[in-house]
């Protein structure tokens, strides 16, 4: 399988703008717009009602997958300008174009507008087919909204409020079909649900490059399906349950977990790889149940691989590290283990403090391990993660904030290069004190006989692992799901993510006792918000200048390019 | 158990991917072929094809169980299509589709084709073959035979019987 190469930047919006009314209002919309790969093409009906404010009805259209036009339930009505015997456009009395309605509806989605367009979409007859195509697509239709997954969710379920009939007038028997197919590893299909828009299809062959779904025998049969004896199984099958409108593709890990109406959806990042692809983390009870695609056309555009979408278990793990702990914790408290900490990075020989931080870890808090290690004098590095990557949006850098912890300074070059040196200066004896922040060093060339060594290993994770076994003070720190910060992608884009779940037990966010350890070892008070942090990191580091916090909404921003050569000067006026 | 396509064959089907300009583009005359030779579709014939046309299975299976002239099982060796669409169901297709069906001990209310145990004759019910004028109208493996009256239906029977 080749994933298909996608435009993920859209092209920029021609300057070249149409008027057309719709539903009695005119708006200018660009004569082209992107489709699904980004090339400019003619503007449709739908997307200048978008444009206008005006919801058109679908379920086949999807504005990043290609036009099907199958489902019909975008049926408008519209009008163009009359033209007289000569081709001429025809006045009204008061000056106006006349305009000539079309005896015909037409779908909004694949129909391209002109100038002069008038488009309805409340007119009675709008109502009446809308009402109509929903009551064929709900002849076969079960009526299990009580056990679906995707009751809540459901465009069908919308639309039927909005639009449909109150009554059914279905005497005949259903047609039935196979349910609870097993169609691959993480994805479950109920064929009696599909309404056979092929948006999973269209999605699978075009953006995946694996073409392998499709519509089986006719008419009231057509059902959907993979060719038999061969899973349904590519790095970005579960998109489809995002894309389905119905409850015919579920996702296996989320089926019958939640009512979707209960999930608290919380605006973050994926964290499984350097691309940063946006999510939203759905929660219920400080218990995370799902990830799903948050839009961004500069990023992720609306997918998510399934690797990452299913990679949020660890978050719950009953092990999870929960308390202060370890020889030199001189009482279990933040408090203490924070001063026994910074009393001991304070009267250390310089060049005896290391730290080895986690790409993992947010800017704001590789900024304040940043000044911690100038106190200190202590060199520091991350440790580098790689794996196998695609053409699309899986990198093969698996660490969330590698050119974060690259433009902070925290990451020798290559990364990871300075642990070696670690090791030595550790064997020698030069190395005393070392410092690390999520990450398991064993494996790095710092075993367990090393780590001994040491007068103190001050070691702050997520999970247990050897390296937390060894350490002297033990600080319980959260996962990106229990803080707010921001991760830089390995594109260069700084992104926000907030917090969806309270972290268990006695664990604290990084971001929260780095402060408190900086502000002991400095002596200086320090921002006690991620915004204040933030703000302090683009004024002090080049990497981040001219970005602000609020500046990164919901989908990040890249730094200015002009901010990087020209620096703002102090009297600089503004233009 | 992967097919085996005879080279014969193989030749006459690239000679009808080649009057395509996309391979896909010949997909219904392979498999129109591939049905004459082997009598039916099988998954190792569908599976060959695709690999042929450099196609997915998924997109033959649509194929083959869209129209209902492709067959994924075998059918009998005297193949009786009797039309049903309007005019020779006015001219009494039901009743001739009944009386073969009762003479060769076959279900008539039964979904698509119907072959006899001994794999003689199959009986389905077509929709129009293009005879509306003479109806009713039916079809022996490629035989058209047309007001076709149940005496007729049986001597037919009696001669691909002796055949």
């Amino acid at each position: 399988m080749s994933a298909a190469a996608v435009v993920t930047s859209p092209a920029p919006p021609s300057s070249d703008t149409v008027n057309v009314t719709v539903d009695g209002r005119t708006v200018a919309v660009p004569r082209l717009l992107p489709d699904w790969r980004g090339k400019l093409v003619p503007t449709t009906m739908i997307q200048a009602c978008e444009q206008a404010g005006v919801e058109v009805p679908h379920y086949c259209y999807h504005a990043k997958l290609p036009v099907a036009g199958n489902c019909r339930m975008c049926l408008v009505e519209y009008g163009l300008p009359a033209l007289g015997p000569e081709g001429q456009p025809l006045r009204k009395p008061d000056g106006s174009l006349a305009v000539k309605k079309s005896p015909r509806p037409a779908i909004a989605c694949a129909t391209p507008i002109s100038p002069g367009m008038e488009i309805y979409t409340a007119t009675p007859e709008v109502q009446q087919m809308r009402a109509s195509v929903l009551e064929f697509l709900l002849i076969n239709h079960p009526l299990d909204c009580p056990i679906c997954d995707q009751a809540g969710e459901c465009k069908l379920q919308e639309y039927s409020v909005e639009y449909g009939h109150a009554a059914s007038r279905f005497v005949e028997t259903k047609v039935h079909k196979p349910k609870q197919v097993d169609l691959g590893p993480r994805i479950m299909l109920d064929d009696e649900r599909c309404i056979l828009c092929t948006r999973c299809i269209r999605f699978t062959r075009d953006l995946a490059g694996d073409d392998a779904l499709g519509i089986v025998n006719r008419g009231s049969y057509n059902t959907l399906a993979a060719y038999p004896g061969r899973a349904f199984d590519n790095p970005y099958t579960l998109n489809t349950v995002d894309l389905c409108p119905v409850g015919a593709l579920t996702a296996k890990d989320f089926r019958f977990q939640m009512r979707v109406w209960f999930l608290k959806e919380t605006k973050s990042l994926c964290t499984s790889c350097g691309t940063g692809c946006n999510v939203l983390i759905g929660s219920r009870e400080n218990r995370i149940l799902r990830y799903t695609p948050r839009a961004n056309d500069a990023v992720n555009v609306c997918w998510l691989c399934d690797h990452g979408r299913l990679n949020y278990r660890w978050i719950g793990r009953p092990d999870r590290l929960r308390q202060l702990a370890g020889s030199r914790l001189p009482a279990p408290t933040w408090d203490a283990a924070l001063t026994e900490v910074a009393q001991r990075l304070r009267h250390a020989v310089p060049g005896s403090v290391a730290v080895v931080a986690s790409a993992r870890l947010a800017n704001e808090e590789l900024y304040l391990i940043r000044r911690l290690a100038q106190h200190t004098g202590a060199a520091t590095d991350i440790v580098p993660r790689s794996g196998p990557g695609d053409a699309w949006l899986i990198h093969a850098d698996k660490n969330p904030n590698s050119l974060g912890a690259q433009r902070l300074g925290i990451s020798a070059d290559p990364a990871g290069s300075r642990l070696s040196q670690f090791a030595a200066a550790i064997g020698q004896g030069t190395l005393r004190t070392l410092l690390v922040f999520g990450e398991d060093v064993t494996p790095r060339g710092l075993g367990p006989e090393l780590l001994d060594r040491l007068e103190c290993l001050v070691v702050s994770d997520i999970l247990p692992n050897r390296t937390t076994e060894r350490a002297h003070v033990l600080l319980p720190g959260c996962a990106h799901a229990e803080k707010c910060g921001s991760f830089t992608n390995v594109h260069g884009r700084v992104q926000r993510f907030f917090k969806a779940v309270e972290p268990p037990g006695g664990a604290r966010p990084e971001v929260e006792f780095l402060r408190e350890l900086l502000q002991r070892v400095s002596g200086e008070p320090q921002p006690d918000t991620a915004e204040g942090l933030f703000h302090r990191m683009a004024a002090e580091v080049p990497a981040f200048a001219g970005l602000t916090w609020a500046g990164l909404g919901d989908t990040g921003a890249a730094r200015p390019p002009e901010a990087e050569r020209v620096r703002p000067r102090a009297d600089a006026t503004a233009g | 158990m992967p097919v085996t396509v005879p080279s014969a064959l193989e030749a006459q089907i690239e000679e009808l991917i080649a009057r395509y300009p996309q391979k896909r583009s010949a997909a219904v005359m392979v498999l129109h072929a591939l049905q004459d030779h082997f009598g039916c579709l099988a998954p190792e014939t569908m599976e060959w094809a695709a690999a042929k046309l450099e196609l997915q299975p998924i997109n033959i299976l649509e194929l083959v169980t869209f129209y209902p002239m492709f067959r994924q099982a075998p059918v009998g060796r005297f193949h009786l299509k009797v039309c049903r669409t309007l005019s020779c169901a006015l001219a009494g297709s039901h009743e001739l589709h009944r009386h073969l069906c009762e003479k060769l001990g076959l279900d008539r209310h039964a979904h698509g084709p119907q072959t006899t145990p001994d794999g003689k004759f199959t009986v389905e019910f077509v929709e129009c073959l293009a005879g509306c004028g003479t109806a009713p109208v039916l079809m022996c493996n490629d035989a058209c035979h047309e007001g076709v009256t149940l005496a007729q239906a049986e001597a037919l029977l009696a001669q691909c019987e002796g055949g």
